[in-house]
Order: structure tokens, then sequence, then C-alpha cells
């Protein structure tokens, strides 16, 4: 021990010893963080854990079901109108299209085939219910990154759409129109006319969104490069619809799949773009919009006067057999698989469901990235999470 | 002012009230009409209707009035006194940069010669009020957001500085009222009758002050501290009652000097260029009034529009690009004062 | 299409500005209302005359929220030296909206026509056992029930329902 002290190492120690604290007090290194299952940014009750050292994070693992209802069980007690009333609620955004497989699936087994004019229109009605989710997303997706308009505007022109359906169905989220052979009701007067009004305001919508987000150098900033999935890898995963359309890879079911609906008489692109990241998948979806709305118009010019139901028994009893129908609904693909054993209600049904699928990349996606970027690929990756739980 | 003969104390108390009621009213002020009026019209929507009867006045006075009688709550293992003082700290830093803000000719409660120097130095007392509260709040995300937030608020200081510099060099002085009076006397390339208000000459100092401001705030689209609270608590977590008031109204009031500051150093504050003497301290607020309330829309639209920043981005933008920018135009503003 | 291509910061602060300048889209509700349309699902109407007890609407409900209850009774014969009628008749038909998830399945299955639907959405209460509605209240919405509306072009007319 010096008898002077020794200012210059005294000071020198004071000042490494006061970083270590601070290092003691900082140190976040493998924090467990919870995000979820309430949480703004996860689009429901989703859990995210995730392990960060600092900014970064390590891994992270969705917990899923805290919204499963059971649909599975469900369906084996109920009939087959039962059932289609129920599974409107599994992707609620996209309500109609949830329906569709599962008719389609009970008519295959019963070899019926629905009239040309009820193909039509639950073509029209998918095509909407495909905008409708789209221009929510365009919305919420600029919410996710911090702007607080656009989630108002995706709100607001949702509105007509949704008007649109209730005026055809009565309901504005959960249709409840198909019915196996065809569809509840025909059309109501003037749906048409104003149909193609609404369609025209989407594309303005559209335009709006373009300007208001996706070319916000901000935005861009903030998405592009953020969460790339490459094609293979998301294939792989079973990422499927827009997702995995924004990584490059052309595979549309409307085209590619068995023909249903009214999809092989129609002319329409399948949008695609290379890069893989966040923006490409808004991109996707934008472009997706527009190709909705000049579908549905295709199909209004095209509607075929006749009956909307087929000849079918008043009590149906669907043979026995087994069907799986799957489709491009706006989440993704989702099919059905549907067993009967001659009942008025299905023996058993197995859901697949997009989201699902689409979370499963989650834990290899979000390896390495800053925090503020997970909310904006989970934003990117667009789940529902009634479809994810069902 | 009036020929009256006001004492000494009379006129120190008439400054204290105004002073301290600045604050509130401005605060209420601007999120009436910014945040509650126009942010919903933007967004289509009407925003609230019914408190108050007419289009929701009443509305953030009643929220003023909710969060103080809510009780105050501490977390454990906080440092009381550090807690408790971190809001007054925002407050106070706030207050103090109105002692110099004129609104007229003799409406300034100070009138000092470093009145800019003076504004500048006390508003960023607000970043010490930041890290008290992170610290203070006994949890870890707190204190990151703070550093994050106080890491910010200190990067912006230097464009702010660079806008102020500039506008300072053309007009030879640091005392405000001083440049309110160049603003209104002085001609710009010969034509006198508008004065010479120097958006005109310093329009990139106005740009990066109110985009410096809009840091300063934490205001989208640099609010990454705040948002965060999204996922890791922000430096306000803690807060609940009457103290998130304070830092509230800190921030609207912050808002409201911010503007202030800039309508006197770019738009000409108090003055308008035919109106002189007494004619001028009976108007000279509600002018001062008018062209605070148009910086503060440009800096609340683009709050409304822009998505925000991630903290690492926003470094960059200040670092690279905006104090390069201030550089260059204080370079360019010494060389023409100096060469015509 | 060709769009004037400023940055994208100033187009979308343009756009913000003309939406403040346009009236906002907000329907203040209470005080002003907006029309469903009628098809609207709001509430089931009950039409008691036509209603045979034949208890296919509480069968098909998902949900089971359709209470009934009724016994037979005896009828004069209708002509002279016919037999004796039995009817059935209606004591309790109580809709649960506590339950109801506005599916129509069983306005759709009633081969009698004696469910229909109204567009009418304000009956919210402030106890959930008031919204066990019986058939007197069904009755009452009965009155609300809108005129079927006409069919698109090219819908097959003539079909019933």
């Amino acid at each position: 021990m010096p008898s002077a002290p020794d200012f210059e190492l005294e000071r020198s120690a004071m000042r490494h010893l006061a970083d270590a604290q601070i290092n003691v007090e900082l140190d976040t290194g493998d924090m467990i963080l919870n995000l979820g299952p309430q949480h703004p940014a996860t689009h429901g009750t989703l859990r995210l854990v995730v392990r960060l050292d600092g900014e970064r994070v390590l891994a992270a693992d969705p917990v899923i079901g805290y919204m499963h209802r059971g649909y599975e069980k469900l369906t084996e007690f109920r009939t087959y109108p039962q059932v289609t009333t129920l599974i409107n609620r599994i992707d609620w955004l996209s309500s109609f299209a949830n329906e569709v497989p599962f008719v389609h699936a009970a008519e295959t087994l019963m070899e019926v085939a629905a009239p040309p004019r009820a193909q039509a229109i639950r073509t029209i009605l998918t095509e909407l219910s495909r905008i409708s989710t789209f221009i929510l997303f365009l919305g919420e997706m600029g919410l996710q990154v911090g702007a607080l308009t656009p989630a108002f505007y995706g709100f607001r022109d949702r509105e007509h759409v949704l008007n649109l359906i209730e005026g055809a169905t009565g309901g504005r989220f959960h249709p409840n129109f198909n019915r196996i052979g065809g569809l509840k009701d025909d059309l109501p007067w003037g749906w048409v006319s104003e149909t193609r009004q609404v369609m025209r305001m989407m594309l303005d919508s559209c335009d709006q969104f373009e300007d208001l987000v996706a070319g916000n150098e901000i935005f861009l900033q903030r998405t592009k490069g953020i969460g790339v999935i490459p094609g293979e890898i998301g294939a792989a995963y079973g990422v499927s619809g827009s997702n995995l359309r924004a990584s490059g890879v052309d595979w549309d079911l409307r085209r590619d799949g068995p023909p249903y609906l009214s999809y092989p008489e129609l002319d329409f692109k399948v949008w695609t773009h290379p890069d893989g990241d966040s923006f490409s998948r808004y991109w996707v979806r934008l472009q997706e919009t527009r190709e909705s709305v000049r579908m549905v118009l295709q199909l209004l010019d095209g509607l075929p006067a006749g009956p909307v139901m087929a000849k079918v028994p008043r009590i149906i009893k669907v043979p026995e057999g087994e069907a799986w129908v799957e489709v491009e609904n706006p989440l993704g693909q989702m099919g059905y698989y549907v067993i009967s054993k001659g009942a008025t209600g299905p023996f058993r049904v197995k859901i697949r469901s997009a989201s699902f699928s689409n979370v499963s990349i989650l834990p290899w996606l979000l390896r390495g990235v800053y925090v503020p970027d997970v909310v904006t690929i989970l934003a990117s990756l667009y789940f529902i999470l009634g479809d994810i739980d069902r | 002012m009036l020929a009256l003969e006001i004492g000494w104390g009379t006129t120190l108390a008439i400054k204290t009230l105004v002073v301290l009621m600045i604050i509130p009213l401005g605060a209420l002020i601007l999120g009436y009409v910014f945040l509650l009026k126009m942010m919903s019209h933007m967004q289509s929507r009407l925003g609230p209707m019914d408190p108050g009867g007419f289009h929701g006045w009443f509305q953030l006075i009643g929220d003023g009035m909710k969060f103080i009688q809510k009780e105050d709550i501490m977390p454990d293992g906080a440092d009381r006194r550090v807690f408790a003082g971190a809001p007054a700290v925002v407050l106070i830093s706030t207050f103090l940069v109105f002692l110099v803000i004129p609104m007229g000719p003799d409406l300034v409660v100070k009138d000092l010669d470093v009145g800019v120097f003076y504004a500048l130095a006390v508003s960023s007392l607000s970043v010490i009020g930041v890290l008290m509260a992170g610290w203070a709040s006994a949890n870890k995300y707190a204190l990151l957001g703070a550093l994050r937030a106080a890491g910010q608020l200190i990067a912006y200081e230097l464009p702010l500085l660079l806008a102020v510099t500039g506008v300072v060099i053309q007009a030879g002085t640091m005392n405000l009222n001083q440049i309110v009076i160049q603003q209104q006397e002085n001609a710009i390339f010969g034509v006198d009758w508008i004065g010479n208000p120097y958006i005109l000459t310093q329009f990139v100092g106005f740009a990066l002050f109110i985009i410096a401001a809009q840091a300063e705030l934490t205001q989208t689209p640099f609010d990454m501290p705040v948002a965060e609270s999204e996922l890791v608590s922000g430096y306000m977590v803690e807060y609940t009652g009457f103290r998130f008031l304070f830092f509230f109204m800190g921030e609207f009031g912050t808002a409201f000097a911010f503007s202030a500051i800039a309508a006197t150093l770019f738009l000409g504050g108090y003055a308008v260029p035919w109106v002189h003497g007494d004619a001028a301290n009976w108007i000279g607020p509600f002018v001062l009034f008018g062209k605070l309330m148009l910086v503060a829309f440009l800096m609340f639209w683009a709050r409304f529009t822009y998505p925000r920043l991630r903290e690492d981005q926003l470094q960059a933008f200040a670092w690279k690009f905006l104090i390069p920018i201030g550089l260059a135009n204080l370079l360019f503003t010494a060389f023409f004062k100096v060469a015509l | 299409m060709a769009r004037k291509k400023l940055p994208g910061l100033i187009g979308g602060l343009g756009i913000t500005f003309k939406t403040m300048l346009k009236p906002a889209v907000t329907v203040q509700y209470p005080h002003e209302k907006e029309e469903p349309p009628t098809r609207a699902r709001g509430v089931i109407a009950l039409k008691e005359e036509n209603c045979t007890v034949c208890m296919l609407c509480a069968r098909s409900c998902p949900d089971w929220c359709i209470y009934i209850e009724g016994h037979k009774e005896k009828r004069p014969p209708r002509r002279e030296g016919g037999r004796d009628r039995t009817v059935s008749v209606l004591d309790r038909f109580d809709i649960d909206y506590a339950l109801c998830m506005y599916c129509g399945i069983c306005v759709e299955v009633c081969p009698f026509d004696a469910l229909h639907w109204s567009p009418e959405f304000e009956y919210s209460e402030h106890s959930i056992a008031r919204l066990l509605h019986d058939k007197v209240k069904l009755g009452e919405w009965e009155l609300t029930v809108p005129e079927p509306e006409p069919l698109e072009i090219g819908a097959e007319t003539g079909k019933k329902k």
C-alpha cells in the first residue's frame, strides 16, 4: 500500500469501476421478453417469447392456442348448414372465403354442381372479401411502423365493401351465404351498379395507399431488406399466399390448382416480387387488391343469368366419402379435408389454415433482427389469430 | 406599457402569473386543436364532440382533472426524490424558455441580450429530466428507453443550434426582441413592405429547426423512444396520474415553446410590418399566436402522416444528413452576410 | 397509370391535407343513424299464426337458443261428419339473443314462413336475462320486417325465397 495515493491509478480505477457498475446495471444479455398475448403489435392473442441480447433477438418462439375454439371438434356434432355458419369465424376478416372450400368439398362428395350464376356470385364475394381484408392490411401495416393515419383510411375504405356484402348477404362480417348446391339468395336490385362504383373507389384507395405509405421514404427504410424470406425456405415451411409470392415464387391456386369457382374463365395476373422482404409483401398485396378489383369488374360484366341453387333435397345427407379441397384464401392456402359417413353432418373435418403455417417460419425468420423490426415483420406476414388457432 | 405606474412587485406578480399560465393554456390549445381535432379530420373522423357540448372542447380539461385525482403510485425500488423530480425538471425547463419570448415590443418577461443562447440552453435541461425518469424507475427497460431518448435529444440539439446560428449571424444579435425588430425594419432585396422575415433567406434553417424540434419533442417520425413502449418500456412507463400529466403538459408546452421560438426567429414574431409602438403591444400576442399556430401546424402535420424511424436510422439521419446541411447553411449565411 | 411522381414524403403530406379538408365520415350515433340494408340480420321476428310447432328451427339452431313448448288440442271438424282435428298450439317460443349467432338457419329452415329477419338492431339491455325474447316480443318485431326487395337482373324470379 503506497503511502502517498497514486492519483493516476486511482482515477482510472475509479473510472473502470464506474463503467463496470453501469455495465452490470445495463446487462440485459439473454433477457426473455414476452410479446403478448395482449399486445398492440400482434394481431390478436399471439404470444412471442423472444430471447434478447441487448437489441437483437437471439431466438423467438411463437406460443399459439390462446384463441383455440375447437372448430374441428365442433364440426363433428353439427349439420352441414350449421358448420357453414361456424367456419365463417375462422378468419373473420375475409369470412366469405372460409365457407367456399368447405361447401365445395361437400358438393364434390354429393356430386352436385352449383349453377354458373352461383359460382360467379361466389367468386365475386370471395374477391370482395379479399379486397376488404387487403385494404385493411394496407392501412394497418402503416400503423405498425408508426404512421397513425393509414389505419383509419383502411377502416374507412373497407366500410364500402362491407356494406356491399351486407346488402347481398345480410351480414357484414359473417355472411353465412353459401349453401350446398349454391347460394342462399340472389343479389338484390341495384347491387351490380353499386359494386361497380365501389370498385372505382377501391382503385382510388389503392392509389392513396401507394402514395401515402408505399411511396413514403421512411416506410421504405423501415421495410426494405427487413425479414427476407428466400423462396425455397418459405415453401419448405409451408408459407403460402402473398407471402410466398413476394419471395418470387410464382404459385397461385386460383390459376395453378384444380379449377374451382369461376377462376378458369377469368383473365388475371399473378403478382410476384423478387425481394422477399417486408416491403415486397406489402407491394404484392397492393397489386393483388387492384387485380381483385379488375376480376370483380370482369365477373360483373359477364354475370350469367339463371338460378342460384341447384336441385338438392331439403334435408341434406352427404354420401360416404372423403374430399380434400384447397383454395387460395386472402391469407394463403386454406384447405378442408371432409370425411363423411352419410349423415347430415360431417364425420370429421380437418382444417388446414394458412396462418398456422405462415407463423411457423417466425423462429427461423426472427433470428438476429432488431426488436423494432420484429413488429414490422409480424405486420407484413399478416396472420389472423382465428386462422392460426381455429 | 400603458403609461401606468406599476410597482416592481406587481410587475413581478403579473409576469409570474403569465408564465405559469402559459404552459397549461398552450398545452391545452395545442392539444385540442392539433391532437384532437386536426388529427381527427386528417383521419376522416370527428374527434371528441360531446364533452362540453360544442365540439368537445372540454375533453382535455376533463382528462387533466382525471389525472390529478389519481392515486400516486411509485415503484417499490424507485428512488423517490429523483422519481418525483423528473417531471418537475422537464416542466421547469419549459417554463424557463418563456422568460425570453417577446409578445410585444415591451411585453417580454426578461429582455436578455443572450436570449437565443439562454432559450436553447434551458430547453436542453429536459434531457436531464428524461434521464432522471429512466434511472429512478428501477426498471431496466425504462433505463434503456431513457438512454435511447437522451441520445436522440442530444443528437438533435446540434441541428437546432446550427439552424438558429444562421439567424443570429444574419441578425447580428442574440436578443430576441432585437431579432424581431430587425425582421420588421429591414428590407429584402430592396422590397421593404413585408419587412425581412428570416424564413425567406433562412429557409434551410427553418426546415432544420422544424425537423430538429420534432425530434426534441420525440414526435413521430422520431418517436421510437416513446413508441418503444409498445415493446420495451419507454422512460415514462412507471409514471401514472399527475406525474404523467406533467410529462404530457411538458411535451405540449415544449411544442408551444419551440413553435414560439420558430415564429420569433423566422417569421417575425409579434411584429406586423406597418404596426409600431403601442398598437404593437396590443396586437402582438395575437400575431405571435397566429404565427406560432402555423409552425405548430407544420410540425403536427408531419407527425400524423409519417411512420417512425428506427433508432439507428434516426441517429444516422441527424449526424450524417442534418448536421452537414446545417454546417453548409452556416457557411453560406456567413458568406452572404459578409459579402452583401 | 401516369401519375406525377412527387417525393413520397411530400405526396403523403398532400393526402393527409386533402383528407383534412373533406368532411369526416363519422356518423354521430345516437344523434344520427344509418339505415342498414333491407337484408341486414338484426333481429328475428315470429309470426305466430303460421307456426305449427314443428320444432325444425329449434333443432337446426347451431347454438340451441330457441326454446319451444307446445301442446296438442282437439278442435271440432271443419265440415259436418268429419274427424276431429288436432292442432298444435304454441305455448312458449323464446329466442335467447345472448346465444343467437345471427346465422339465419332457423329463418331459412321454417317450412311455414313463420320466422322473418328484421334489420332492427337497437335492443341492447342492461341485464342479460332480458335478452330472452318471448313470443310476444318476437311478434312485435314482425312490425319492423321490411318487404323483400326485388332481385337483380338475371335472377330467376318465381322461386320461393
